[in-house]
């Protein structure tokens, strides 16, 4: 295993700038997540660091090697694809052994070594088949197989559970998982799904148009995003983002939220200080998370950020374990889970607790986190 | 056509029944009209001069004789020589072979180049090679007969073998091309981390799934070179003239008493390589005519 | 369990730069070829037709003379000179063709695509005349428009016995038995076109159409055969490109005759540039086939790219 450093990364295709400016400093043994829309540049990115595009400016080393003109071949990186990209004319066995092949790895130490991989991944007994013979998760432990069969320094996976159906993909989330846990080479994963990068990564780092809007841990992405985009795209359902206004009453900050009917609702949201000063008495975009809106809390009793409204339900999405309930606040729609039991149907009025501890608050202008 | 059911169950009775007889007539009606020309040239080649003479196109023979067909193969006159079809077909044979294995194996090596090693210009450099499947030959007649003689290989098979080497390398290119498109540049990708280079990709990755489109372009090369008639007129000599050229003397050869029975055997012996080809591999010879004509 | 790199190589840079450079390498041939022999011909026919070659290339030049020679008593209906000829035929032979290709394929393909029994065989005896060369077609066509053992025979023997039918020697008829032969020939590639074309629309469309009570020819007219424009472009580009290219043909029917009746530009560029001595004017023939050619050609193909290059 080995760390990856990438400092000040641009990159051109054309006219259009793709990457602009990225820096991520991997340890050794990371699993790192690139996550963002597409478009975001993650795949560039990844090529890049791969070999297989060129970088206009900037910086990759692989351990302490710069690797800038180092051919992806040299750079001892192995990658996982989309489409797995198995060699259709051979057989498994064949494309696993290929990349030693091409290294002129002795022949017995390439069987010990492709024997060794299709059991760690039990695919043992597919090695006579032919890629088109196989499964969508076969290939994928393949596709797998033949990364793992290099040994290399690092391993590249662009959005390699995306082919695969809802349930496979969760499989085989914890398998990669459990594979990162036992052979702890350094990962770098591809992904769009914010789950897969909660689930997998030991850091994430968020991309937006070519940017790295935040490098964290999971936890932290979740709990302390630095914009509105971060904060947006990490979880699911997404971040309400109330448009309200901040007042100052007797020394204490509150924002003001208003139902439908016109009834409004003063919520604390912290002392006075000077953090958010510029923005008393305009607006401010609120953001709670749907898991903070329900009829109650566990420590609800008498804890002071904990605060009661009143809303009409307006439309009811059961999940299972929880409903998802909109209401209308300051004239947006407003995502609250509550228990299934508790909620109310459609029109009539119900009664929400508001969790006020775990709430942002972002400027309207930047999106950036302010306050705390 | 898939899932298209042609009426509703309730009123399949009479009306769609009279619908489908209306539809298998037509069908049957045009199959005749594609199919009587042959018939006729059949039936002529198997019919004696008199027979001609005194039955018509669509009448059986009152005897059948390959009398034609061997006066074709071997005695009949196509301008001044009356030695037959016989060294025409051999001469469309040695041309058409050559031509088509180097056209093809260039035009895969360039398909690969301009589908998965892409560099600056290479799509423009693409394009203007494939302005090449369009242009009317007319317009480079006379510069290459000026340059088959230069270079020594006018009125000669080899002539005509680099000729139709040259002007087939637009559509094989587009061919492969085309074709390797499909393939998945991630594979590549792959292979470049596993260390492979250019030509071992081609090797062991690309070659091995390239058969259907080589069926394709060999398909499309050998039909359009056995079939040409410009260039075969235009750059052969007179013991280099491919089939299409003694068949075209043969049936305009205005001396003497004319044997339709001859020239319309003649005709289906020029015919019966590439029709033999359809018939075996119509499926790859669809492909290749969409394929070369439709794109490119 | 770290795997030795064996090739460690000498020089890597050298080595590097000459697997950079092996895809340019590879096609440079190709490229050259296409440059000299297509790109270089095309200039150096136009170049001819600037001069006044004859029997042999000259290369002093003359001017716009042999174009001028060439639209001369340029007069269409009717026409008066050689090439206006060959450009009415062009124009008859063309229109003609396209219109009754298109109508046959359309026609066919339509009604091979209501789940026909045996849809295979219909369609390959269909297609099969495209296997053909022109010359064999020709050679055929030839044989049965014969104007005494051909089909006139054949409808005499019927009893009609006055009936005639001599277009292949009737200098105003004889464009059209081109027609016919070139029609009999090609119907089945439109037919393959248009065929493609059904398939590949969209089933869900249909259903719909019919879920709102549309009947079948309805649904062919109103929804099918315009969602299939693009076959019918595609059809009328490359009919148009064989009508302007077509050569073999006309030598094998008629040779150009009776007279020089059936004469078609590049019948005309072949006799003047090879059998009259006339290269320069030859040349110029050429090169205005060449200019038509491409001005239907060029955008429809910068379309096509373009549509393909987004799609990616």
């Amino acid at each position: 295993m080995a760390s990856l450093t990438i400092s000040e990364i641009r990159k051109w295709f054309g006219t259009n700038e793709v990457l602009k400016g990225v820096s991520l400093a991997v340890e050794a043994g990371e699993f790192l997540v690139l996550v963002g829309p597409s478009g975001c540049g993650k795949s560039t990115l990844l090529n890049l660091i791969a070999g297989l595009e060129t970088i206009t400016s900037g910086e990759i080393k692989i351990g302490d090697r710069v690797v800038n003109n180092v051919k992806p071949k040299d750079r001892d990186i192995a990658m996982v694809f989309q489409s797995y990209a198995l060699y259709p004319s051979m057989n498994v066995r064949k494309n696993l052994a290929f990349g030693l092949e091409t290294r002129g790895i002795h022949k017995d130490q390439i069987e010990k070594t492709v024997k060794r991989v299709a059991a760690m991944l039990q695919i043992s007994e597919l090695l006579d088949r032919k890629p088109s013979q196989l499964s969508g998760g076969q290939r994928q432990r393949v596709a797998m197989g033949r990364a793992l069969a290099r040994d290399p320094v690092i391993f590249l996976f662009d959005e390699p559970l995306s082919n695969l159906d809802a349930k496979l993909r969760v499989e085989m989330r914890t398998e990669i998982k459990e594979l990162h846990q036992r052979i702890k080479t350094t990962i770098v994963y591809v992904t769009h799904d914010q789950i897969e990068a909660m689930t997998l990564a030991d850091r994430i780092a968020v991309m937006k148009d070519g940017i790295i809007h935040q490098f964290d841990t999971p936890q932290q992405l979740y709990d302390n995003p630095s914009n509105i985009f971060v904060a947006g795209f990490i979880g699911s359902p997404s971040m309400n983002f109330i448009k309200c206004k901040l007042v100052k009453k007797a020394k204490e900050l509150s924002v003001v939220l208003e139902n439908r009917k016109g009834d409004s609702f003063l919520l604390p949201v912290g002392k006075a200080d000077k953090s958010l000063e510029k923005w008393i008495d305009g607006d401010v975009i609120l953001g709670i998370r749907p898991e903070r809106i329900a009829t109650g809390f566990h420590e609800q009793e008498g804890n002071p950020q904990i605060h009661e409204i009143e809303c009409a339900v307006e439309v009811l999405e059961p999940t299972g374990p929880d409903t998802l309930v909109f209401v209308n606040i300051n004239g947006g729609k407003v995502t609250c889970r509550v228990s299934p039991h508790a909620a109310k149907l459609p029109g009539e009025s119900m009664k929400l607790m508001i969790d006020m501890s775990k709430a942002l608050l972002f400027d309207p202008e930047t999106q950036n986190r302010i306050g705390r | 056509m898939r899932g298209r059911e042609p009426v509703m169950v309730g009123e399949r009775s009479t009306g769609a029944v009279i619908g489908r007889i209306i539809v298998y007539s037509i069908l049957i009606v045009a199959a005749l009209y594609f199919l009587i020309p042959f018939f006729v040239m059949a039936m002529t080649s198997l019919k004696t001069m008199n027979d001609i003479r005194t039955g018509n196109l669509i009448s059986f023979p009152r005897e059948f004789t390959l009398d034609a067909w061997g006066k074709a193969w071997s005695s009949a006159c196509t301008g001044i020589n009356c030695e037959g079809v016989k060294g025409y077909f051999l001469n469309s044979v040695q041309m058409v072979i050559p031509a088509v294995i180097i056209s093809t194996l260039i035009g895969a090596v360039n398909g690969y180049v301009f589908s998965k090693w892409r560099f600056k210009g290479s799509e423009t450099i693409f394009s203007f090679l494939l302005l090449g499947c369009f242009i009317p030959f007319q317009i480079i007649l006379l510069p290459m007969s000026q340059t088959l003689g230069v270079l020594r290989i006018g009125q000669s098979i080899f002539g005509l073998i680099f000729v139709h080497i040259v002007y087939g390398l637009p559509f094989t290119s587009l061919f492969f091309r085309n074709f390797y498109v499909t393939i998945p540049d991630e594979i590549i990708k792959a292979a470049k981390i596993d260390g492979a280079g250019f030509f071992k990709i081609f090797w062991k990755i690309i070659l091995p799934v390239s058969l259907p489109i080589f069926v394709v372009a060999i398909i499309w090369q050998t039909t359009q070179i056995w079939n040409d008639f410009l260039f075969g007129v235009a750059f052969s000599g007179s013991d280099s003239q491919p089939i299409t050229v003694a068949l075209n003397n043969l049936v305009n050869t205005s001396t003497g008493v004319k044997e339709y029975n001859v020239d319309m055997a003649a005709a289906i012996i020029a015919g019966l390589p590439t029709l033999i080809v359809y018939i075996v591999a119509g499926k790859y010879f669809l492909r290749g005519l969409t394929a070369g004509a439709v794109k490119g | 369990m770290q795997i030795p790199m064996r090739n460690k190589l000498q020089n890597p840079g050298i080595l590097h730069r000459i697997e950079n450079f092996l895809p340019k390498l590879v096609v440079i041939p190709t490229i050259a070829v296409a440059a000299v022999f297509i790109y270089g011909f095309i200039g150096w026919t136009t170049y001819i037709s600037f001069t006044d070659s004859r029997l042999l290339p000259k290369y002093e030049l003359v001017g716009f003379h042999q174009y001028v020679r060439l639209f001369t008593n340029f007069n269409l209906f009717p026409p008066e000179s050689r090439w206006s000829v060959a450009v009415v035929n062009l124009l008859i032979f063309s229109v003609l063709f396209i219109v009754l290709c298109i109508i046959i394929g359309l026609l066919l393909a339509i009604f091979l695509d209501q789940r026909i029994r045996g849809e295979g065989f219909f369609r390959t005896i269909y297609l099969y005349p495209m296997a053909l060369s022109f010359i064999v077609t020709g050679a055929a066509w030839r044989w049965i428009l014969n104007p005494d053992l051909g089909i006139e025979r054949l409808i005499q023997q019927l009893g009609f016995g006055d009936f005639t039918f001599r277009w292949l020697v009737d200098s105003n008829m004889a464009i059209y038995t081109i027609v016919i032969a070139a029609v009999w020939q090609s119907s089945g590639f439109v037919l393959a076109l248009f065929l493609a074309g059904l398939r590949g629309i969209d089933d869900s469309i249909i259903k719909a159409a019919k879920v709102d009570g549309a009947s079948l020819p309805r649904i062919y007219l109103r929804i099918v055969i315009p969602s299939l424009r693009p076959v019918f472009l595609s059809a009328v580009i490359i009919l148009l490109h064989i009508s302007i290219k077509s050569f073999d043909l006309v030598m094998v029917l008629t040779r150009g005759g009776p007279g020089f009746s059936t004469d078609m530009p590049a019948t005309f560029m072949y006799a003047f540039a090879f059998n009259r001595g006339s290269l320069a004017f030859g040349a110029a023939s050429a090169v205005i086939m060449f200019l038509a050619v491409m001005a239907i050609i060029i955008p429809y193909l910068y379309s096509e790219l373009r549509g393909t290059r987004n799609a990616r």
